[in-house]
């Protein structure tokens, strides 16, 4: 049995400990906000957060999990408040939004860690793909989550 | 996972289809609506197709006066789902927060002698063919809520008006609300349609407006087709055969047997797929299978083998797309002469979300939750092969992960349909992202010879093009539509060009090879804007002329390209120096109704390290609807553009597809991103131009000659990557 927290609830599965968290969070719990992608870490739809670290996880076997707390796009706030949610719908970010639960997630993440961040730094950190091409939004969406998150 | 649907009546299972992922959205309404914003269910579509207290077809209003607008085309972030439905409420007069949208069933239309008319999203022309139906819409019902109100008064219709979801009448200040309405006004019929308003009127159209969808993308509750839940359903994970047309030839199934979760080995003639409890069981089960493929001679082809085809091919003569004046004659007696061959590789569509598809297959009824740009098209094409009556398929339209042309198919659905069968029960089949890629309908590669001749003075004289590329209606099984060895989509961007030459001749070789091709956003436009567009810079620099100025000099006639290029060269402050390393280059096309152009700014060091710093793009697409979605879709069209123009190539080996990931299949990501600018250079009148797909076509060539501009190289292959960029050797 493996022990996951998610979104403040507890779970317990008996599942191949090769299972990556991606498939453990969309089959098993239901929690579909996140995304497949790609399957090996280039895309970052299944960006969720793992013991508070932003985190591929379609790259995340759950065998190497077992107590981790996990945090997805729909525990990321109870009503859409979170500064980079809200940041998204001002910028009007999403176009076709599947590769978005993660943006905002990686986003979310790399703010806590650099509050006042330089359009160099969210190039480097910030490294998604959107195919939509939302980039120029995104980058916005960027700096006003960070300015929301000191007002 | 879900329990079993047994002893649950068809009926009652749709019921309680509906509810299992219908819980979401209960889920979203408690969420607080956005003030002053239209919204739309996280799961779009409608089982039924039909609500209480409708009006007709399009549009509901319940006894609150909140307002459901139906929308029958699709949404993949292309906006128009927003841009449609704000057509409707400009004439409805309804208040714009309390409408909410939902797709317009399929299954409906076929059952009411096609009352949604075309569902499909393609073409760039969502809006600009629908938004007249649309306001029709709206004014239609409009004028029966009026009817409604006047006839409960007894009072002549004209001394009523609506605004704000409620009439009045005005000589009295006695008011109706539109849901006290409804009732009565579904009763009626109008004589005739009411005069729909002219843009000056428009108070809503034009204003720009958040997207509805967007609500639903920030906190994973917009439901694509990858996401549904259906109870009881199994989990099928499919490989085709490698080589595109090839078969399966025999699978051992023994490695799979008494796997954990596995349920089946189902064969299709070109793919196996695998059914198990899970996704990822199923997923690492096919990964076990070593599958036989029949796939004859197909597999000794590769990329390199086409280019020389095709680059031979374009050495003969082909079909005849277009013939002014003489044009071997012209360039014979040319003072400047000019020849040149470009080529463009196979692309793929690679939307975000895998391609996939929900099927129950029973008896007499096929269930398919997909997320697709074509519902009606998918519903008669399942209906066709797998001998349905079409009031039998119910298509369920899902939010599209992306769609760019790959969506319009039914690929997905047959398989999941075929695997459900195979089952007996419902089953999500989902691609893998490398089945994806290597089981596109690409972009298809292209090869063309351009020559031109100037005259002493370097105006143009003439202008020669052959080109050699994929028939994408004998793609689609429509290879009666190609007319005298030609099909629009090829010449698209090139034979329709408005450059005053006299002499032209463009032509035409329809060649295929067995990788299978399709519309990729911006179609023709996608490799023409590029290969006409370096070759007019290459013609500019030839006659010794400024890029810009030289397209001027051919365009006088036309005032919407003139008022695009002009827009162009003021806001990206053409002429101006620049830094040393760094240059400008100009891209402009027509597509889909709209003339779309832009400057590209970059930086590009001695040792060939390109940076696109900025692009300034002007579009005239006659009149936006949501002008913050057109911004939004240029925007995207750019990087879509610059992606296949730095890194796409979807190369074949062995008779098969060599990229499978993003690794070897390569995306813009945000470092690489430019920063973008959009401008409206709207000429309006009775132009309406699509904006979904343009913005993708000018940005190669803006690039490929800004590269020209720094280090006078002519790029004329693509992609970008795989060119040698440096002016100097790199010193160790
Ligand atoms: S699905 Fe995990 S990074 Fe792409
Ligand atoms: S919004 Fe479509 S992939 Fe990012």
């Amino acid at each position: 049995m493996i022990s996951l927290t998610v979104n403040g609830k507890s779970y317990q599965f008996d599942l191949e400990p090769e299972t990556p968290l991606l498939w453990v969070l969309r089959d098993e719990i239901g929690l579909t906000g996140t995304k497949y992608g790609c399957g090996i870490a280039e895309c970052g739809a299944c960006t969720v957060e793992i013991d508070g670290r932003a985190m591929r996880s379609c790259s995340a076997p759950i065998g190497a999990l077992d107590g981790a707390h996990v945090v997805t796009i729909e525990g990321l706030s109870p009503d859409a408040s979170h500064p980079v949610q809200k940041a998204w719908i001002e910028e009007d970010v999403p176009q076709c939004g599947y590769c978005q639960s993660g943006q905002i997630m990686a986003v979310a993440a790399f703010l806590k860690n650099n509050p006042n961040p330089t359009d160099d730094e969210i190039n480097a950190n910030i490294t998604n793909i959107c195919r939509c091409g939302t980039y120029e939004r995104l980058r916005r969406g960027i700096h006003r989550a960070a300015a929301l998150m000191k007002a | 996972m879900d329990g079993s649907i047994g002893s649950l009546t068809r009926r009652k299972f749709l019921v309680t289809g509906m509810t299992a992922s219908g819980g979401l959205a209960v889920g979203i309404s408690a969420l607080p609506r956005l003030a002053g914003a239209a919204t739309v269910s996280a799961t779009p579509w409608d089982d039924d197709g039909t609500a209480a207290n409708e009006l007709d077809a399009w549009i509901a209003i319940d006894p609150d006066d909140s307002v459901l607008i139906r929308y029958q085309r699709s949404e993949m972030g292309q906006g128009s789902m927003t841009a449609l439905i704000m057509c409707v409420a400009e004439e409805l007069q309804c208040d714009w927060s309390k409408v909410r949208t939902e797709y317009a069933s399929a299954n409906r239309s076929i059952r009411e002698h096609n009352v949604y008319g075309d569902q499909a999203s393609v073409g760039s022309r969502t809006v600009r063919e629908s938004h007249l139906l649309m306001q029709r819409i709206g004014a239609n019902a409009r004028e029966r809520l009026i009817q409604a109100a006047a006839a409960r008064w007894q009072v002549p219709t004209g001394e009523c008006a609506a605004a704000n979801s409620v009439v009045t009448h005005q000589p009295s200040g006695k008011q109706l609300r539109f849901g006290e309405l409804v009732g009565d006004a579904a009763k009626l019929k109008l004589n005739h349609e009411p005069a729909i308003k002219e843009p000056p009127q428009y108070t809503l159209i034009g204003q720009p407006t958040k997207r509805v969808d967007v609500p639903l993308k920030v906190n994973g509750t917009a439901i694509y087709g990858i996401d549904i839940k259906v109870p009881g359903m199994l989990f099928a994970a499919i490989e085709s055969c490698p080589v595109p047309t090839g078969k399966l030839a025999s699978v051992d199934e023994s490695p799979v047997q008494g796997m954990r979760g596995v349920v089946k080995v189902v064969k299709l003639p070109d793919a196996v797929a695998v059914v198990a409890d899970r996704y990822w069981r199923a997923k690492q089960a096919l990964a076990k299978l070593e599958p036989e493929w029949s796939t004859g001679a197909l597999a000794t082809t590769d990329s390199a083998q086409f280019s020389s085809t095709y680059r031979a091919v374009v050495e003969t003569p082909g079909a005849v797309a277009r013939n002014n004046g003489d044009t071997g004659q012209a360039i014979a007696g040319a003072a400047t002469k000019l020849d040149a061959v470009y080529e463009v590789p196979y692309l793929a569509h690679a939307t975000m979300e895998p391609l996939n598809a929900t099927a129950y297959w029973q008896a007499d009824r096929l269930d398919i939750w997909v997320g697709t740009q074509m519902a009606n098209n998918t519903l008669k094409g399942l209906a066709g092969i797998l001998k349905l009556k079409p009031e039998q398929v119910h298509v369920h339209n899902a939010f599209l992960g992306g769609g760019f042309g790959r969506r319009g198919g039914i690929d997905e659905g047959l398989q999941a349909a075929f695997v459900s069968r195979a089952v007996g029960k419902p089953v999500k089949l989902v691609w893998s992202r490398e089945q994806d890629m290597r089981h596109d309908r690409y972009r298809p590669m292209a090869v063309i010879k351009l020559q031109a001749g100037l005259d002493a003075g370097g105006k143009p004289v003439a202008l020669f093009a052959r080109t050699a590329v994929g028939s994408l209606f004998r793609g689609m099984g429509l290879g009666k539509m190609v007319k005298n060895g030609v099909e629009p989509m090829a010449i698209d961007a090139l034979a329709t060009n408005p450059y005053d030459i006299a002499n032209q001749r463009i032509e035409v070789h329809l060649k295929d090879t067995h990788i299978p091709v399709s519309f990729w956003r911006s179609v023709g436009a996608s490799q023409n804007a590029f290969f006409l567009e370096s070759f007019i810079d290459e013609m500019a620099h030839a006659a010794g002329k400024d890029p810009v100025a030289f397209r001027r000099a051919m365009l006088g006639h036309r005032p919407d390209w003139m008022k695009v290029l002009d827009t162009l060269a003021e806001k990206s402050n053409w002429g101006t120096p620049m830094a040393p390393g760094k240059g400008r280059g100009i891209g402009i096309t027509e597509c889909f109704g709209s003339v779309v152009g832009c400057v590209a700014e970059i930086d590009l060091t001695p040792q060939g390290k390109l940076k696109v710093e900025r692009v300034v793009y002007a579009i005239d697409c006659g009149h936006a609807v949501n002008p913050l979605t057109v911004a939004e879709q240029l925007e995207g069209g750019t990087i879509f553009g610059l992606t296949a123009a730095l890194f796409g190539k979807i190369s074949v080996k062995n008779g098969a597809i060599e990229q499978g990931n993003f690794d070897s299949y390569q995306m813009v990501r945000l470092a690489q991103a430019p920063r973008t600018e959009v401008h409206l250079a709207l000429t309006g009148g009775k132009k309406w131009g699509g904006v979904g797909e343009p913005g993708t076509a000018p940005i190669a060539p803006a690039v490929a000659n800004a590269i020209f501009a720094v280090t006078g190289k002519r790029i004329r292959r693509l992609p970008l990557m795989d060119q040698d960029l440096t002016t100097r050797t790199a010193s160790l």
